[in-house]
């Protein structure tokens, strides 16, 4: 029986960085059929119990749009982006509680066709206080290219030590 | 090392239709998880999920969305003929979940995440009331599928 989930990339920050790239100089093999990326990361952002998280492929930041619908502390919102691939709370930052990071998982199906790439993301924070959202994301890249990496940014500050985000190959046969 | 994630069947639409059956589902999994990539260019369609070919209103289901624009609504519907899991608009991604599909005792759930970038980001819950096991699975939508859409199944085993 085929191995269906193939763990391609695992990274955990040793040191803050402005963001975390999958797949660095292109390297996501194009051997599988989706990809899931599942993160936990956290802002040293001052001020803000969390930040929204920014998707990007192959360093490519054009043609991208997306909606977000998200509910913090019980009241439900929605955010139209026409530029960029918002996911709302992405990441935790330095006001919420200690050792707080954020749950979050990205699928993207057939990342190497010659279509649009179409995205989901679920994405948590939860704080033992105020201030906790959960969000969905769908976003559009509109571009024919083949997905060789991904990045992730925060809105606001830097992502810290402990950081972490595995990649993985998904195949349907 | 068991193998728990497997893949029990893929599709792609080479020719645009209106729904797309998974048949002749395996037994042997615990649980099932469905995944839809699709695009449509023009106007928004419903997507619909319908067991065993059961076409009578034996489905309910609850849902919440979000349009992108700040609104949002949950609805949700009782005694119908498919349980709604989205809308396709623009690029979109389903994700469905079916737990326990093979016992015959329970009634069975499903749950759902689509993302459809025209139009809006949308969860569900939806039961089929009937204790049969499932055995097949119709996906299907107002007008047709665009070509290169792509639907497929993994079974997942507990142990």
């Amino acid at each position: 029986m085929a191995t269906t989930y193939t763990l391609i990339e695992a990274q955990t920050l040793s040191s803050s960085q402005a963001s975390i790239t999958l797949g660095s100089g292109g390297t996501i093999p194009q051997i599988y059929t989706d990809l899931q990326l599942l993160f936990s990361g956290r802002s040293n952002s001052s001020g803000r119990v969390s930040v929204a998280v920014n998707i990007s492929f192959n360093g490519n930041t054009s043609n991208r749009s997306s909606k977000t619908f998200y509910a913090s502390n019980g009241t439900p919102g929605s955010d139209n982006f026409t530029t960029n691939i918002w996911t709302q709370d992405g990441a935790t930052a330095a006001s919420a509680t200690s050792s707080t990071f954020s749950n979050y998982s990205l699928y993207v199906p057939n990342y190497t066709s010659s279509n649009y790439k179409s995205l989901s993301v679920d994405s948590v924070i939860e704080n033992n206080a105020a201030n906790v959202t959960i969000g969905f994301t769908a976003g559009l890249w509109s571009n024919t290219a083949a997905i060789t990496s991904i990045t992730l940014t925060p809105e606001f500050g830097s992502l810290i030590q402990y950081t972490s985000a595995y990649l993985y190959g998904i195949k349907n046969s | 090392m068991a193998a728990t994630y497997e893949p029990i069947a893929t599709f792609t639409v080479s020719t645009a239709q209106s729904s797309y059956t998974f048949s002749s589902i395996p037994q042997t999994y615990t649980d099932l998880y469905v995944v839809i990539s699709s695009y449509e260019g023009s106007s928004g369609a419903s997507l619909g999920v319908q067991f065993n070919g059961d076409t009578g209103n034996n489905y309910c289901y609850t849902f919440t969305y979000g349009d992108g624009s700040g609104g949002t609504g949950s609805q949700k519907g009782n005694n119908a003929g498919s349980i709604y899991v989205g809308q396709i608009n623009g690029g979109t991604v389903s994700l469905l979940n079916i737990n326990n599909y093979s016992n015959t005792t329970t009634y069975k759930n499903i749950l759902t995440r689509n993302g459809a970038t025209a139009q809006s980001v949308f969860t569900a819950i939806g039961t089929w009331q009937n204790t049969n096991a499932i055995t097949s699975l119709t996906i299907s939508r107002g007008g047709n599928f665009t070509v290169g859409s792509t639907f497929t199944i993994y079974g997942i085993k507990a142990a």
